[in-house]
């Protein structure tokens, strides 16, 4: 009887094994989202989950390639700018249909721009597209062309259309009819979000055959790093589209075929010291802290190769300045990583009167250097370059308190209070154009960290990058843009308010089982081409 | 079991000696970081290899273990002291004072004391040594830590109050101060002193899960707390056993306090 039992059971477990590997089978891309998608709307997307979901289905006017980095076609096949770069006229594709069969027409774009600049809808994504005040004008020329007027002109304004997924102004889905490659079949909240292949989507491989390959696409919600890691060694996810240098290497050590070290992203890590006038500092340290040689030596005490090497495995490299190296037209080649030379460092600051006694620093009333910086907490990597600095700035006689704080807290003494010396802190950029950094080097601007919403600029070099971002974003010219924009770039470097230290690489993991997969820098990293990635099962079936 | 006592007091005391003499045993400081050789496995030079910034393992294991061995303790006395005064109290008096600071104890637990601990780091000045952060942190932990402890004292002194020794006492001419000290005071100790084992390991976990809101002890003063916090990750301990020996410590000390501790409770 027993061993009947036992027979019984054999067979379920295998059933049910043969079950999984049945459903696991097929044609279905798997990865995971870390978090719940906040919207399905393309126009209300800023979280992770909700940008993946939209780079899925939302169908845009321009793809920003992101190998070459170049505007592409793809709903619009032309477009141009004109009117001083306030109005934009595309010319759509023909015979387009959403993915509930609803044909799509200039009247769609003409909705969701208006959706998209309309000031009740909040949407993060309009943000780029205010250029001034007054309304946007919206022309439908004919069936395929519409002509979007603005305000004022926006630099690289067909760049931005990268982020707007079209949607339809007739089909009663609303959102959820959309024109890329996928559309959301089904959504489990805390589960998984269900994408399957959209079957009106217009783009035609080589062969005249429909894509994208890939039949659905299951996107598990898992926050868990560690679970993702191990689900993808176990062949249960196909890649992870973003990964940190310690599951990298453990990756890479596991099986190197699947790690992918796509070289230098565009996020940087910086720190920055607290110039704000009214901040509650004593007076000699916001002397010390406006003072170019102060930051100067700073920034050139700090060993940025070990901060790359040690911190982040190699995975990293030192930053030179605003742009990373990632960012071929704008990065300013001319301008190389501050060098580690605590000698030069203490040379810079004995001009300001500084004077290393007995292994302390001090300043010409005879205080002790010694300064707290701030970091998130929770982020292993800041909390080590901190630890790696401290050590640094104790070779040239400063004393570094390293506090964390959580994230609230923290932003609360950087915008509000003003109540903190310095600040480490990391910055993600998606946008390649400088005009997506107006908000940081403009005086007036509330992310311009180092001293925000100043009423008239502060030293000299700020008012000239005041002077140098508004030029470049008022010309259309990219050669003068860029000329504008390097000079801000060669200000930045060599007055230091913010203290670049390193960009780390885009690092991602890919299944052997997945084809065409060519990870890159740009988010989406490894999913940029969703609709010519084919799983290894498929590739028989494809040709 | 005397075996296993003698054993449990012979590490303890090992383990005290090599924290006090830390500063001689220690082969190299625990700030250090070699930066040439991070996550190193051990070796003569670094007998539980480095951490991922170079720093020797096992200074920072000495170091670490005298600052958690020195205020976990602290804190730990705190909080049963805070639990006998209050609970003790409320107990041995019963009725309407017990009623109150019973609610009040109630009241205590059930505040979010995540979020004033969050407050009060948001207050506290950002430049201070990484000593007096740990002590900051410690010492938060036993004023905090009273509540539940006062509850279990305030039950057992209500069952003494009404004993028949008690009664005896009473009966003789005590009272007062005189009956809480000879007599409620040494029976309440077992209580006192199992409190007071429960709460050691649990201020260290707690400190380490503080360390998450920036409240733990600051960098670059190693405490269980940290060394623990290290091994949050799969990559870090994924073919690196050695890095388990905090844990391992933890827990071997762990058992040796409450070895000893029920050896001296048994002849009672």
């Amino acid at each position: 009887m027993k061993q009947h039992r036992f027979r019984i059971i054999l067979v379920v477990i295998s059933l049910l094994g043969a079950i999984t590997a049945f459903a696991q089978s097929g044609s279905e891309l798997r990865f995971c989202l870390h978090s719940e998608p906040k919207t399905f709307n393309p126009l209300l997307a800023e979280d992770d989950s909700s940008e993946t979901i939209r780079y899925l289905t939302g169908g845009v006017l321009i793809r920003v390639d992101r190998l070459t980095q170049n505007a592409i076609p793809e709903l619009a096949t032309a477009w141009k700018i004109s009117n001083g770069g306030r109005t934009i006229i595309f010319k759509l594709r023909d015979g387009v249909r959403f993915s509930d069969t609803t044909p799509f027409s200039a009247e769609d774009v003409g909705y969701t721009v208006r959706q998209l600049m309309d000031p009740a809808l909040h949407s993060p994504t309009a943000d780029s597209f205010r250029s001034g005040e007054g309304a946007v004008e919206i022309q439908v020329l004919s069936r395929n062309r519409v002509a979007i007027t603005f305000p004022a002109p926006i630099a690289g304004l067909d760049k931005l259309f990268d982020q707007v997924g079209i949607m339809s102004a007739k089909s009663p889905q609303k959102e959820m009819a959309v024109l890329g490659p996928y559309h959301v079949a089904e959504y489990k909240a805390g589960s998984y979000v269900l994408l399957q292949r959209n079957p009106n989507y217009w783009k035609h491989d080589g062969s005249g055959k429909q894509l994208p390959y890939i039949e659905s696409i299951k996107l598990d919600i898992q926050q868990n790093r560690d679970t993702e890691i191990l689900r993808l060694l176990r062949g249960e996810l196909d890649f992870i589209n973003s990964l940190d240098a310690e599951y990298f290497d453990k990756i890479l050590s596991q099986d190197s075929s699947m790690a992918h070290d796509a070289g230098v992203s565009l996020d940087s890590e910086q720190m920055w010291f607290n110039q704000v006038a009214s901040s509650p500092l004593p007076d000699y340290k916001k002397e010390w802290f406006r003072s170019t040689n102060f930051r100067r030596a700073i920034s050139e005490a700090i060993n940025r190769d070990d901060l790359a090497r040690i911190v982040f495995h190699g995975h990293a490299r030192p930053a030179v300045g605003p742009v990373s190296i990632a960012n071929k037209f704008w990065f300013n080649s001319k301008l190389q990583p501050h060098p580690f030379d605590p000698t030069s460092a203490l040379q810079r600051l004995s001009q300001d009167g500084f004077q290393l006694r007995d292994g302390v620093l001090r300043d010409r009333q005879g205080h002790g250097v010694e300064f707290s910086l701030i970091t998130n907490s929770g982020n292993k990597y800041r909390e080590r370059m901190a630890t790696m600095i401290q050590q640094d700035l104790a070779g040239i006689g400063i004393k570094l308190n390293i506090v964390t704080l959580d994230f609230p807290s923290l932003i609360e003494r950087i915008t509000r209070s003003f109540n903190y010396e310095a600040c480490l802190l990391g910055l993600v950029n998606n946008d390649l154009d400088p005009d997506s950094q107006m908000n940081i080097w403009l005086s007036s601007a509330e992310n311009h960290q180092w001293n925000p919403n100043q009423k008239s600029p502060a030293t000299n070099w700020e008012a000239e990058i005041d002077k140098l971002m508004r030029a470049q974003a008022s010309t259309l010219d990219s050669r003068k843009r860029k000329t504008y924009f390097d000079q801000v770039q060669e200000i930045a470097w060599e007055q230091e308010p913010f203290i670049y230290l390193v960009n780390r690489n885009a690092l991602s993991a890919v299944s052997p089982s997945v084809h065409n997969a060519h990870p890159v820098v740009l988010r989406p990293q490894v999913y940029w081409n969703i609709d010519q990635l084919v799983l290894g099962n498929e590739v028989a079936r494809k040709h | 079991m005397k075996w296993a006592r003698t054993l449990a007091v012979s590490l303890l005391a090992l383990t005290a000696a090599a924290c006090v003499l830390a500063d001689v045993i220690a082969p190299a400081s625990y700030t250090h970081q070699f930066r040439a050789e991070p996550d190193a496995a051990p070796s003569r030079q670094h007998l539980l290899g480095t951490d991922d910034l170079g720093r020797d393992r096992f200074s920072r294991l000495l170091y670490g273990t005298r600052v958690s061995l020195l205020l976990a303790p602290a804190a730990a006395l705190l909080s049963s002291l805070l639990a006998a005064l209050i609970g003790g109290t409320a107990g041995f008096r019963g009725g309407r004072v017990e009623k109150i600071v019973m609610s009040g104890t109630d009241l205590f637990l059930s505040l979010p004391w995540l979020f004033l601990l969050i407050t009060v780091r948001a207050l506290m000045p950002l430049n201070v040594s990484p000593i007096v952060s740990a002590a900051i942190t410690f010492l938060l932990l036993g004023c905090l830590g009273w509540a539940a402890a006062a509850r279990v004292v305030c039950a057992d002194a209500r069952s003494l109050r009404n004993s028949d020794f008690i009664l005896l006492a009473r009966a003789s001419g005590s009272s007062g101060l005189r009956l809480l000290w000879r007599h409620m005071v040494p029976n309440l100790l077992p209580v006192l002193l199992a409190q007071f084992w429960i709460s050691v390991p649990a201020f260290i976990l707690t400190e380490a899960n503080l360390g998450m809101l920036g409240l733990g002890v600051a960098e670059p003063l190693p405490s269980w707390g940290s060394l623990l916090r290290e091994m949050q990750s799969y990559p870090s301990l994924a073919g690196n056993p050695w890095r388990f020996i905090p844990l391992l410590l933890f827990i071997v000390l762990v058992s040796c306090f409450q070895l000893v501790m029920v050896q001296e409770e048994l002849p009672a």
